[in-house]
């Protein structure tokens, strides 16, 4: 059964169609790789499903609830959390804070101090930032800045994650400490959602993967579906990647 | 040795002894000095109102309000206007109300703008009063200024303590609560504050209306020692930046920051400034100049970096006796 579900989503800067008439599903418990060259459309399309941006046309349903004018404090606190590709930390905050915030805030229902105290260790433990807890943000690396992000988001209890970018900037060894990470979210039972264009991530943990182009949806399905595809090659993975799988 | 850590096991049962015996110095201080000095105290106190309410709202949310003058003048009209009719104690809410209420519907409509809009828009709401209020006087009462019956020294200096300690005490509580928390997120990323689920518009127009409540209070108290006031003396442009400078000295990272700036700047200003008006504001201007360019959290962000000098020194010397005592065994 699809979490979310989207129907004719336009989205129109002037006269530019920034996302066009797509229409997309995310399935409870799946991990879908959003995919696209530059300028695709993916984070217009992050920030028209977390609100972020109002949307022009078409609908976007969580959970069969309707999204459309909703503020985005009101959707992170149905269980639709995101992180931004570029990070958007409290950078003068230590690092508990940045992710009590999120516990805090996150849901409908008041958190004590002590759950959201559980809350934010639980989250910090998941991402492997537990040491760094005292630290402020702004002193730590791009990587765990980013992590920090995951927390915060997780801190808020979604049922769905957004991830916007988080292995673009990392080392090799990053991005495959990442892929644990993500892989580690989906298995506490969190759906994921993420944009990506580092294509070892996307092809190594995805069950599905969606590809935008000019704001149109050109193609969707399982990683090998997508890397056989004439129409995505062509746009996008480039004749190497198809000589390569 | 004992009494560092004497110091650092009674920190708290300290800062409280300290806070009591300046409380104590300010309700004792009329029986041995004259009224002059009293009406300096009471100065230096209404600044100090201004420059936490100031910090409270723009400190922590990052929004750069120019506004203080404009609730601290509503504050001084409503005590003209009302001071015939009821009785101070009762004006003084009102005032703080009428404040809130006004900051509430200002706050609706701008608090959509960012940066140096907002502190634009504040800027022009201060005039924009003080000529409203102008054109009103010339029309309905067909009078410039207002004059107000004065009060007791004393009474007012009393007061004016009064609200410093309830300032102190909301800011106190509003930093360590969940929405001190948001407050803060919104000042180190609105954005991400808000989809974290926090109702930012309504997190800061409320903060901006607290703020401005006891801008208008400290308005009413200062009422009756002007004895006579007009709308540019009531929405003086100086009563919004004076307190701004006075918190940005002080340092807003920690609370006591602004209160600091606004003693030392508040003393200063009612102390030298008749004397010595231009040299005053000249001093004035290279002071902040210089603070803000080498000490950017203010007085407040020096403690930390003294306590580690000292902390060293006194490391240091101890080991030295230790050293000592170990030579002579």
């Amino acid at each position: 059964m699809p979490i979310l579900e989207g129907q004719g989503v336009n989205k129109y800067f002037g006269g530019l169609a920034a996302v066009s008439n797509v229409d997309f599903h995310v399935d409870q418990g799946e991990i879908l790789g959003l995919i696209g060259p530059n300028g695709a459309g993916k984070t217009t399309l992050f920030n028209l499903i977390s609100a972020a941006l109002p949307i022009s046309s078409g609908e976007i349903r969580f959970k069969g609830q309707k999204l459309n004018g909703l503020k985005p404090h009101q959707i992170c606190q149905m269980g639709l959390s995101r992180t931004f590709q570029e990070t958007k930390v409290f950078a003068n905050m230590p690092v508990v804070q940045n992710v009590l915030v999120g516990a805090f805030f996150g849901t409908p229902t008041r958190v004590s101090g002590a759950d959201a105290a559980r809350e934010a260790s639980q989250a910090l433990e998941l991402v492997g930032l537990s040491a760094m807890s005292a630290t402020p943000v702004k002193d730590l690396t791009l990587e765990n800045q980013k992590r920090v992000e995951v927390a915060r988001a997780l801190a808020t209890k979604p049922e769905l994650l957004l991830l916007d970018e988080l292995m673009a900037g990392l080392t090799p060894t990053e991005v495959s400490e990442a892929m644990e990470l993500v892989k580690k979210i989906r298995d506490t039972g969190i759906t994921v959602l993420m944009v990506e264009h580092v294509m070892k991530a996307i092809m190594g943990i995805c069950e599905r993967v969606m590809v935008l182009h000019h704001g149109e949806k050109i193609a969707e399905g399982t990683c090998n579906e997508i890397s056989c595809n004439k129409t995505v090659i062509d746009v996008y993975l480039g004749e190497e990647t198809r000589a390569g799988s | 040795m004992d009494i560092t850590r004497f110091i650092s096991t009674h920190r708290k049962l300290l800062l409280v002894g300290f806070l009591v015996l300046i409380l104590i110095f300010i309700i004792t201080l009329p029986l041995y000095t004259g009224a002059s000095d009293v009406r300096v105290l009471t100065t230096v106190l209404m600044y100090v109102v201004l420059a936490v309410s100031w910090a409270m709202f723009s400190g922590t949310t990052g929004y750069m309000s120019l506004a203080p003058a404009a609730f601290f003048g509503l504050g001084i009209y409503t005590m003209a206007l009302l001071q015939k009719e009821l009785p101070f104690f009762l004006i003084i809410p009102i005032g703080g109300l009428v404040a809130f209420a006004f900051a509430l519907l200002i706050g609706l409509v701008t608090l959509r703008l960012k940066g140096i809009y907002f502190a634009i828009f504040t800027f022009g709401l201060v005039v924009f009063m003080t000529e409203l209020v102008q054109f009103l006087e010339t029309r309905l009462w067909g009078q410039h200024g207002q004059h107000i019956t004065p009060i007791d020294n004393e009474i007012l200096l009393y007061t004016m303590l009064g609200l410093v300690v309830v300032t102190v005490l909301a800011t106190y509580f509003i930093r360590r609560s969940r929405y001190g928390l948001a407050l803060l997120s919104i000042g180190g990323n609105e954005e991400a504050a808000e989809h974290m689920g926090i109702n930012t518009t309504r997190t800061k127009v409320l903060i901006f209306a607290i703020s401005s409540a006891f801008m208008g209070a400290a308005g009413v108290i200062t009422a009756p020692g002007l004895i006579y006031v007009n709308a540019n003396i009531a929405f003086s442009l100086f009563y919004s930046f004076m307190p701004i400078l006075m918190a940005v000295f002080g340092g807003m990272g920690q609370l006591y920051g602004p209160v600091v700036g606004a003693v030392i700047f508040g003393y200063l200003e009612k102390t030298l400034r008749a004397q010595l008006y231009s040299y005053f504001m000249l001093g004035f201007g290279i002071i902040l100049v210089a603070v803000i360019l080498f000490l950017p959290n203010g007085i407040a962000g020096l403690v930390p970096t003294l306590q580690d000098k000292l902390g060293g020194l006194m490391a240091r010397l101890r080991k030295g006796e230790q050293g000592e005592q170990h030579a002579d065994t």
